[in-house]
């Protein structure tokens, strides 16, 4: 996978993520040409497109579009079953997922697309698995934070 | 249901968090800017973040760093620049606590990308953090290195890589192995250290490390043939007890993909064993098994099947190539697959089944896939009907079937049937007369029934201009055959038609107002009519029919004497020769598609293309007439270099060189050349046809037979002088097939210097060849310090010798003389 890229109706950008050498300026080239592509075809379209040689699958839930592009020899069924298997856990995590929630906590999103994908390779097919780790990624997080905002209570209970 | 994120939120809000003075918190921040109604006050709302973060950067406050980090972040992926946050992100991953950490490393991986040399700081960060007891640590470093490493921070921290590999945490162990895919991308040569790695990871039984560990080894094949080969011997047996223990395990709903297990597992082990059984015959066998049970137990109705559908069938093509029995055992399973629901399904499984077509099993599968054309959707069909063609003309041991399917074919997908398929077929009815009543009279059965099929209605239309009395007079019946009575009117009536319906395609409409005039001339009484039918397209807005219509009515009416000359029965199509064509057309085509993108604009990589057989260079068109010319026979590519256009006009270098892009595809079409009429040319070693693969519309007017063949000139490519050289000897090399030896050349001549290329060949040597280099001065000043240089593409080594001096003197007083050594590694591909 060379790239993931979340994109709402109107365009706007919720997420993205590279796996392959982009520069700055080749990144908005890229973002802009996709948006203008994906999110000008119809719903009864094929899920896949051709571009530039290489393949980009899409997919939409409610209103954000979720893109993955990868090479012309990858398998495009196996990257949407990716997609969902994403977007499964991103529902597992809050809780009936929409598009405010990654909006306004879009570093768990990354931190969540980083315990699938690494490398643009996937790493861990289990859903249970992903979450667990998560939760004990988060569970480090609330015992720092804790203990940083509450060192009397801790000192005297040690 | 709380979720963990719920609990999370709740918790923070319980410990009251005392406001911070130096800015507002992320959920704030992106909250005032969503409420922005215009471009100008998000702007303003994003400016006075940034000066906020600016300060507390310039301060230096530790505490608010990661929160500023991800305020920054977003910022970011609205499209701002941020790039004065780059040393930030650094001193977030310097930090000691696990959230710093967590968010630096975000923000290097979203700010940063390989090419900065930020990067390179990173490093010593990196690998402390790699080394960290803590093994979510360890985590976010091998994520992050994963992602954006470059190649000297590969190098570098490879062998941490490694130790990691052999840890105890599963999770690490995962990551471990993404991250050294990435690294063996960067660096190929560091696949060997991984090797033993990827193997004993295999044994494990955690499917996000087996996920991994297969996806490492598919790199390390892609990059390396020792791995290749390594794997290959000791992972066979494994990789296919995994695959079977995962299809038959029982319903495990951790894993599970509606209903199928571990759908993600199955691929890539699937994907695994096609690179390691390619080429090597035992592995094949002991996977052909296993993957008709894959196939057969997958549904097909679900995505997840579909997708390992799919693989298995990718991985069956290949198979074939080494086994081609064990395949048909599956070809029942495989027919099913053409008719499956899935449109990338049904594509595999009918080039598997094309490759499968062999003698025996051609006729039952055309009639299936014939059977299958009337169900399937219409992009479909192109590719359908398109295979169906080439298998019946490779297959058609008798004229008789081949003209039936052909039929069937255009009568039920007329519309997708490709121009040179008719052409073919037309080629191939003119040859067999004994067949062609038959065909008149089935076409025009045909054309009653499916009229709007427009290759259909070219063919039936031709051939009843051509064959009309045929026709009328039912003659030549084959045996079963019912005699059916069709008038001369009738017979205009169909062409009429035609005409009419189809008067919005130009190619139709100019083939049956030749019909018609075929027909007048062969049928007198009819004439009158059809002398008004023309007469009514004397004003047909497009200009090929008004052309047509204004000329033929003209013969029609004056020339009433040479008509029946003018329309004789055509000449018979030589077969042998268009199949050449058509052989070397489709070739042609298909390397120009593979050329195309391999051709560089500087044209250097011609002579890559000169060598290998899959790019038959598309050289001028010299049809049956030899024209003997030296019509610049060149290749063509896509991005025409006349660079060195003068080289060409040196004496003598054009028809050998130019004509040399012989390649070796010449062995592949020697013996059809050897049935067409080939006069060589000089007896120069260049043998001589080549067609270009272009073929123009070929209108199908009353002309000559030469009309199907493609008259295109190709722009003369010339290399740069030293590909110069290498095309030649990679000619010679090739050539050499027949000739040992090749006339020498002036490589290079202009005002001022000539050079003179002689060479030699080892007679039991085929790949070496020695050339003997002469530089004459022309000019009436001395070249003093005089040194030549020559650069070969990567397939040949070249070997220079000293020169036999530096000064050449003048006026060709004496000449400089130097040797070269050129071995072609690709001789004969």
């Amino acid at each position: 996978i060379n790239f993931v890229l979340l994109i709402s109706r109107q365009g706007k950008v919720r997420l993205t993520k590279w796996y392959s050498p982009y520069t700055q300026k080749e990144r908005t080239k890229v973002i802009r040409e996709l948006s203008g592509l994906i999110l000008a075809r119809g719903p009864k379209l094929c899920n896949f497109v051709e571009w530039r040689g290489y393949k980009v699958v899409y997919r939409r839930y409610a209103s954000l579009y979720f893109c993955m592009c990868i090479d012309a020899d990858d398998n495009e069924l196996e990257v949407l079953e990716i997609i969902h298997h994403f977007v499964e856990i991103l529902d597992r995590y809050f809780g009936s997922v929409c598009e405010l929630d990654l909006i306004f906590n879009f570093h768990k999103a990354y931190y969540i697309l980083d315990e699938i994908l690494i490398a643009g390779e996937l790493q861990e097919s289990s859903k249970k698995n992903v979450a667990r780790l998560i939760a004990a990624q988060v569970g480090i997080l609330t015992f720092v934070e804790l203990i940083l905002e509450n060192p009397l209570f801790f000192m005297i209970n040690l | 249901m709380d979720t963990v994120e719920k609990i999370v939120e709740d918790f923070a809000s319980d410990i009251a968090m005392s406001p911070f003075s130096s800015g507002t918190r992320l959920r704030d921040m992106i909250r005032a800017i969503r409420a922005c109604k215009t471009a100008a006050e998000e702007r303003a709302v994003v400016r006075r973040e940034c000066a906020a973060i600016r300060t507390a950067i310039s301060e230096n406050e530790p505490e608010l760093r990661h929160r500023n980090m991800a305020k920054l972040m977003f910022i970011h992926m609205l499209g701002y620049p941020t790039h004065f946050a780059q040393m930030e992100c650094l001193k977030l991953i310097a930090a000691a606590g696990y959230p710093e950490k967590r968010v630096g490393y975000l923000g290097l991986m979203l700010l940063l990308d390989e090419r900065q040399e930020v990067l390179m700081l990173v490093t010593n960060s990196l690998k402390q953090d790699l080394n960290h007891p803590n093994q979510f640590i360890v985590g976010l470093a091998l994520c992050a290195l994963g992602n954006i490493c470059s190649a000297e921070m590969a190098r570098d921290l490879s062998p941490e890589v490694e130790r990691l590999m052999r840890s105890r945490e599963v999770n690490t162990k995962k990551k471990a192995a993404l991250c050294s895919i990435r690294i063996v991308r960067k660096v190929p040569d560091l696949a060997e250290n991984f090797m033993a790695l990827a193997a004993s990871l295999l044994k494990e039984k955690h499917h996000g490390v087996l996920i991994s560990a297969i996806q490492l080894c598919t790199e390390l094949c892609n990059a390396s043939k020792d791995a290749l080969e390594y794997l290959r011997k000791n992972c066979i047996e494994g990789v296919v007890r995994i695959l079977r223990d995962v299809s038959n395990s029982s319903y495990a709903p951790e894993y599970d993909v509606s209903g199928i297990a571990d759908p993600f597992l199955q691929i890539r082990v699937l994907k695994l064993m096609r690179i390691l059984g390619q080429g090597d015959a035992d592995c094949s066998e002991y996977m052909n098994d296993i993957l008709a049970q894959v196939s057969t137990k997958t549904e097909s109705n679900k995505n997840a099947g579909n997708a390992i559908l799919y693989v298995a069938l990718n991985m069956l093509m290949r198979a074939i190539t080494v086994d081609a029995l064990a395949v048909q055992r599956h070809r029942a399973t495989i027919l099913e697959c053409v008719k499956d629901a899935d449109a990338s399904i049904r594509k595999r499984a009918l080039e598997l089944v094309f490759l499968l077509v062999n003698d025996t099993n051609a006729k039952p599968l055309t009639k299936e896939l014939i059977d299958y054309i009337n169900i399937a959707d219409p992009d479909f069909k192109g590719d359908l009907t398109a295979k169906i063609c080439a298998i019946v003309e490779k297959f058609s041991q008798e004229k008789l079937w081949y003209l039936d399917q052909m039929f069937k074919v255009l009568s039920l997908a007329g519309h997708h049937v490709k121009d040179d398929v008719c052409h073919a077929l037309i080629v191939v009815l003119s040859n067999a007369s004994e067949l062609q009543g038959y065909s008149v009279r089935s076409l025009y059965k045909a054309l009653q029934a499916y009229g709007k099929q427009g290759s259909l209605v070219r063919v039936a239309v031709w051939c009843i201009g051509e064959y009309g009395e045929m026709l009328v007079n039912n003659v030549g019946m084959l045996d079963g055959e019912e005699p059916i009575t069709v008038t001369e009117s009738d017979a205009v009536d169909a062409v009429e038609v035609a005409l009419n319906c189809h008067s919005a395609d130009v190619t139709t409409g100019a083939m049956c107002l030749v019909a018609l005039l075929k027909l007048s001339s062969r049928f007198p009484s009819t004439s009158e009519r059809v002398k008004q039918i023309v007469a009514q397209n004397k004003e047909n807005v497009v200009l090929e029919l008004q052309q047509r219509s204004i000329e033929f009515s003209s013969i029609i009416q004056r020339h009433q004497s040479i008509r029946p000359s003018l329309l004789e029965r055509m000449p018979v199509l030589d077969e042998a020769s268009y199949l050449l064509k058509r052989a070397t057309a489709t070739q042609a085509t298909i390397s120009a598609d593979k050329l195309a993108p391999a051709i560089t604009p500087g044209g250097l990589k011609l002579p890559n293309g000169v060598a290998k057989p899959t790019s038959a260079p598309l050289a001028d068109l010299l049809d049956l007439s030899s024209d003997g010319a030296l019509a610049s026979t060149t290749a063509s590519t896509t991005t025409p270099n006349d660079f060195l256009q003068d080289l060409l006009g040196i004496g003598g270098v054009s028809s050998s060189t130019a004509g040399v892009p012989s390649t070796a595809s010449t062995d592949i079409l020697m013996d059809l050349l050897s049935i067409g009429s080939s006069p060589s040319q000089n007896g120069a070693p260049v043998t001589d046809f080549h067609h270009s693969g272009q073929e123009s519309k070929p209108v199908p007017a009353v002309p000559e037979a030469i009309d199907l063949l493609a008259e295109t000139k190709a722009t003369p490519v010339v290399p740069q002088a030293m590909d110069l050289l290498d095309g030649l000897s990679s000619s010679t090399s090739v050539s050499g097939l027949e000739k040992t030896a090749h006339p020498s050349i002036t490589a290079f001549q202009s005002a001022t210097l000539k050079i003179t290329f002689d060479f030699k060949r080892q007679p039991g040597n085929p790949r070496e060849t020695t050339i003997h280099a002469t530089f004459t001065n022309l000019t009436s000043s001395t070249f003093t310090e005089f040194i030549f240089q020559a650069a070969v593409p990567k397939f040949i080594q070249l070997r220079l010798d000293p020169a036999s001096g530096n000064t050449v003197p003048a006026n060709g007083n004496g000449s400089v003389t130097q040797g070269l050594n050129i071995t072609n590694n690709q001789q004969g591909q």
